[in-house]
């Protein structure tokens, strides 16, 4: 079973969320996502300050297997994205938890993370689609 | 490539393995309201004998006739090596072969292709083709709205000395997708857009279009153009003829910045008239719009043992891995006119094309001083050209053409089909296949003609 850290969010669609100090939002795709991706080769970011819905698609990643959409766990506007993913898509596969996160949202309804997955919720999901 | 029939017995064998009754089955997936039952338009089929004997007649037609229309197809001399090489069964496909890098020669003449592509219009990147020019003006909107980051609104602007068939064509393909497309017109004393005269309040757009040469074979001030299109943060797709390219600086070093995306025909780069096809289409742009690209691109790559090959790299991506996330509808590239292209531009070579380029120029030029003047007739336009211009008549041009498609002699295109504005003005080409001899010969019959009329 590949790495849930336990302080995150996560949704059904393999994404996980941090809350960040300032209160945003850090987004990224879980490690088991990027395993079964493979590769990453592309990844297509969002514009800053777009306005998203929870579980609007959002972003695209591609690998040499599949291209695959990437759904916003939380409703708000795009403040940051990772510019080092357009060189290094790669940070994704080496590091999904950390260098290789993908944007930073500015959360406009709080109670869409209370509606996350817990990592223990998230492992079990993950693992059940292991099998 | 061989010819390969399906007797009864070889079809029914291949249905009994899939473990299907019927062919008709095999379309199931496709909901009957979708599925067109009659082409009513599409006349019955005829025998081996009668098409050839009905083609060869049609082909008749345009024998002996000396040829000076262009209006976006032009006749040039194609060296006799081209076809040879091109047809033999090695290249001899419309398509790309499947199992691509199994066909390493087919995948490096393609590469070959981009670089030649990529160095005439100074673009970082060109795609292994697209089905014709009209269908690469459609694919460069659509890439410079996916593109442009800055300005999210879905419109363009097109000037209508662009071509009227690519324009057509291109608001077939992309208006379904909601994308408007504004014309922008041009100024009738000089045969194109006036560059002091352009609307100062027309809003946001994605794109602008800029022909050069024009669909007047004018010479439009790209670099004024450009500039204003990209200070207003839209981006400049060029649709150029590129033998002219030879001549003309590249878009690459269109004002400040350059084009960001470039496409057009690529018939004058070996392929015949051929009564208006195939062509194919040529697209290219700059380096950081790759992703956004349509269509094939060939790399260079190395094997597993360090030794160097060519790989599809876009085709991959589009076909089996973006799949209804991909960019276009297109995967494709035509083959065998670019097999023919590639081969036509490494005999010509750069000095060879810009050969060609010269004396279709000159040969115009030479033309244009015959006719101008002529009673009746007079040049339209004063801006710089490239191997086409335009006369105008002060009679029916109609009549005029007549005449002297009588007397052997296609004499033009006349822009009032299309042009209102234009009533009476012909549109002609003389390119290097033009003698000093068909020229005059061109003159004397346009004079009798018109002594007669």
């Amino acid at each position: 079973m590949s790495n849930v850290p336990a302080e995150l969010k996560y949704t059904e669609s393999h994404e996980w969320a941090e809350v960040l100090s300032d209160g945003s939002v850090r987004v990224g795709i879980t490690a088991h996502a990027q395993e079964l991706l493979g590769d990453m080769v592309f990844v297509e970011l969002p514009d800053l300050g777009r306005v998203l819905k929870a579980k609007e698609e959002c972003v695209v990643v591609e690998s040499v297997k599949a291209a695959s959409d990437v759904y916003s766990p939380v409703s708000g506007e795009v403040v940051a994205v990772n510019e080092a993913l357009a060189d290094a898509p790669e940070l994704i596969n080496a590091d999904p938890y950390g260098d290789g996160w993908i944007m930073t949202i500015k959360p406009s309804n709080e109670s869409d993370m209370s509606g996350l997955l817990s990592a223990e919720d998230y492992a079990e999901l993950a693992g059940s689609e292991d099998h | 490539m061989p010819y390969i029939p399906h007797t009864q017995r070889d079809v029914d064998e291949m249905l009994e393995v899939i473990g299907v009754s019927n062919i008709e089955e095999l379309f199931d997936e496709i909901p009957s309201e979708l599925r067109v039952k009659n082409l009513d338009l599409i006349p019955e089929a005829v025998t081996e004998m009668a098409i050839f004997r009905l083609m060869s007649e049609r082909a008749a037609l345009d024998e002996g006739l000396a040829c000076f229309i262009g209006a976006g197809a032009y006749e040039h001399h194609i060296p006799a090596p081209v076809w040879d090489i091109a047809t033999r069964g090695e290249f001899y496909s419309a398509y790309t072969p499947y199992q691509a890098e199994a066909s390493q020669g087919t995948l490096q003449l393609l590469y070959e292709f981009q670089t030649m592509m990529a160095n005439l219009t100074g673009m970082d990147v060109s795609n292994a083709s697209l089905y014709d020019g009209a269908s690469a003006v459609a694919e460069s909107v659509l890439m410079a709205i996916r593109s442009n980051r800055k300005v999210k609104i879905k419109r363009i602007l097109m000037p209508t000395t662009v071509n009227p068939a690519y324009r057509e064509t291109v608001r077939a393909i992309v208006t379904n997708q909601g994308i408007v497309i504004d014309e922008l017109s041009f100024d009738p004393s000089v045969g194109a857009i006036d560059v002091d005269g352009l609307p100062t309040d027309i809003g946001e757009f994605a794109a602008l279009i800029i022909p050069q040469p024009n669909f007047f074979g004018q010479l439009e001030d790209v670099d004024h153009l450009t500039d204003w299109a990209h200070k207003q943060n839209a981006m400049v797709v060029g649709v150029v003829n590129p033998t002219s390219l030879a001549l003309l600086k590249s878009p690459r070093e269109w004002g400040e910045q350059g084009a960001d995306i470039v496409c057009g025909d690529g018939q004058p780069l070996g392929i015949p008239l051929s009564s208006g096809g195939p062509y194919f289409g040529f697209l290219c742009a700059k380096q950081p719009l790759v992703r956004q690209m349509p269509g094939r691109i060939v790399g260079k790559t190395v094997d597993l043992d360090g030794k160097p090959g060519f790989s599809l790299t876009l085709q991959a991506r589009e076909q089996h891995i973006r799949r209804s996330k991909a960019t276009s509808n297109i995967c494709t590239n035509q083959g065998l006119m670019v097999t023919a292209a590639t081969i036509h531009m490494s005999l010509l070579g750069f000095e060879g094309l810009e050969r060609v380029a010269a004396s279709s120029h000159a040969n115009t030029r030479a033309l244009l001083a015959e006719i101008d003047g002529v009673d009746g007739v007079e040049s339209a336009f004063s801006t710089p050209y490239f191997h086409e211009v335009v006369v105008k008549f002060s009679q029916p041009l109609a009549d005029v053409l007549d005449a002297m498609t009588e007397r052997g002699i296609l004499a033009g295109y006349d822009l009032g089909q299309v042009y209102p504005q234009l009533e009476n003005h012909l549109l002609v080409c003389a390119t290097e296949t033009k003698t000093n001899a068909d020229l005059a010969d061109y003159v004397a019959n346009l004079k009798a003609v018109l002594r007669e009329l």
